[in-house]
């Protein structure tokens, strides 16, 4: 998912600060912000996660006029395929695999601040497998997020690592 | 606000409570904020009936999101220079977390210092659901 714009903005970021619980007004107060160290509202440390929202085909957002598979008139959609699994399984249940996030790693090497307008290109890393014991078979696979400014210069590396299981995870 | 290398050595610890019985709600905001819909952290109905969970459950993402907090709480805003986490259990709704964050080490480079810890989340039932480490630039 390549990203063309990620335009970094106060709304954007008062409200993913919100979400995790953070009333820092460094996240939502721009007079503040000019004091602090940063000198400005600078993104949380997971906010590069939300640059779904500029992903245009972004697979875990709704579309409309697109299957979507969650819950409606039914528990699921069957005409959707639920990603990471087998469209063509006839159970149900057996929809319990799917992909689960293993590992997120962040590297910084500038904080973006409100006002930058990023864009990101994404390499596939590594790959590889394992038996679990909770859920079947793994397969991991990394993703490797490089988010650049506006000038062109690398502010932050995101490698994350999704994991398919054959199987929702036992408790 | 930041913290400076003379007063840290390696097993200082810094701990924060990221949230006592967890809401739905909040697992929503975070839907709505970050993009992510996947039903499986927002639709209950889907959750179980269809993935075979015992309800919906949050977002690594979230878990890491809250950690974070209680990192830049505690070395100071734009301060991180790395954060990485492995999500070793799932979050559910309910659920109490606390974060650690544990020095490991300091070290140099062109007269930058970097403090590197280990961090831990951990639920009321003290079950680690997120561990990994940090890195930031410290006075």
């Amino acid at each position: 998912m390549a990203i063309d714009k990620f335009p970094v903005e106060a709304s954007h970021i008062m409200m993913f600060a919100r979400s995790m619980g953070d009333e820092n007004p460094l996240y939502h107060d721009s007079e503040y912000a000019a004091g602090t160290e940063p000198g400005a509202i600078i993104a949380p440390p997971t906010f590069m996660q939300a640059s779904a929202q500029f992903d245009p085909n972004y697979f875990l957002r709704p579309k409309p006029g697109k299957p979507w598979f969650g819950s409606g008139k039914e528990a699921t959609t069957r005409t959707a395929s639920i990603p990471g699994n087998d469209a063509d399984t006839d159970d149900k249940k057996s929809g319990g695999g799917g992909i689960l996030h293993a590992e997120q790693r962040f590297e910084y090497h500038r904080h973006p601040q409100v006002g930058d307008t990023l864009h990101a290109k994404v390499r596939t890393g590594k790959t590889w497998e394992k038996e679990g014991k909770r859920s079947g078979k793994l397969r991991f696979t990394e993703t490797i997020t490089e988010y650049f400014d506006q000038n062109n210069e690398l502010c932050v590396t995101a490698t994350g690592v999704g994991v398919t299981t054959e199987r929702a995870v036992d408790q | 606000m930041s913290l400076r290398a003379e007063n840290l050595t390696p097993g200082s610890s810094h701990n924060a409570s990221l949230v006592s019985d967890l809401k739905r709600t909040q697992i929503v905001q975070y839907a709505g904020a970050s993009g992510d819909y996947n039903p499986l952290h927002t639709d209950e109905v889907f959750a179980t009936e269809v993935a075979g969970y015992p309800s919906v459950f949050a977002h690594g993402m979230l878990t890491m999101a809250m950690t974070g907090k209680m990192l830049t709480d505690y070395v100071g805003d734009g301060r991180l220079t790395q954060f990485g986490v492995r999500f070793t259990n799932q979050v559910w709704p309910g659920d109490d977390l606390e974060a650690t964050a544990v020095l490991q080490s300091i070290e140099e480079h062109d007269g930058v210092k970097l403090a590197n810890f280990e961090v831990t989340t951990t639920n009321q039932d003290g079950a680690v659901v997120l561990k990994g480490s940090a890195q930031a630039r410290v006075d």
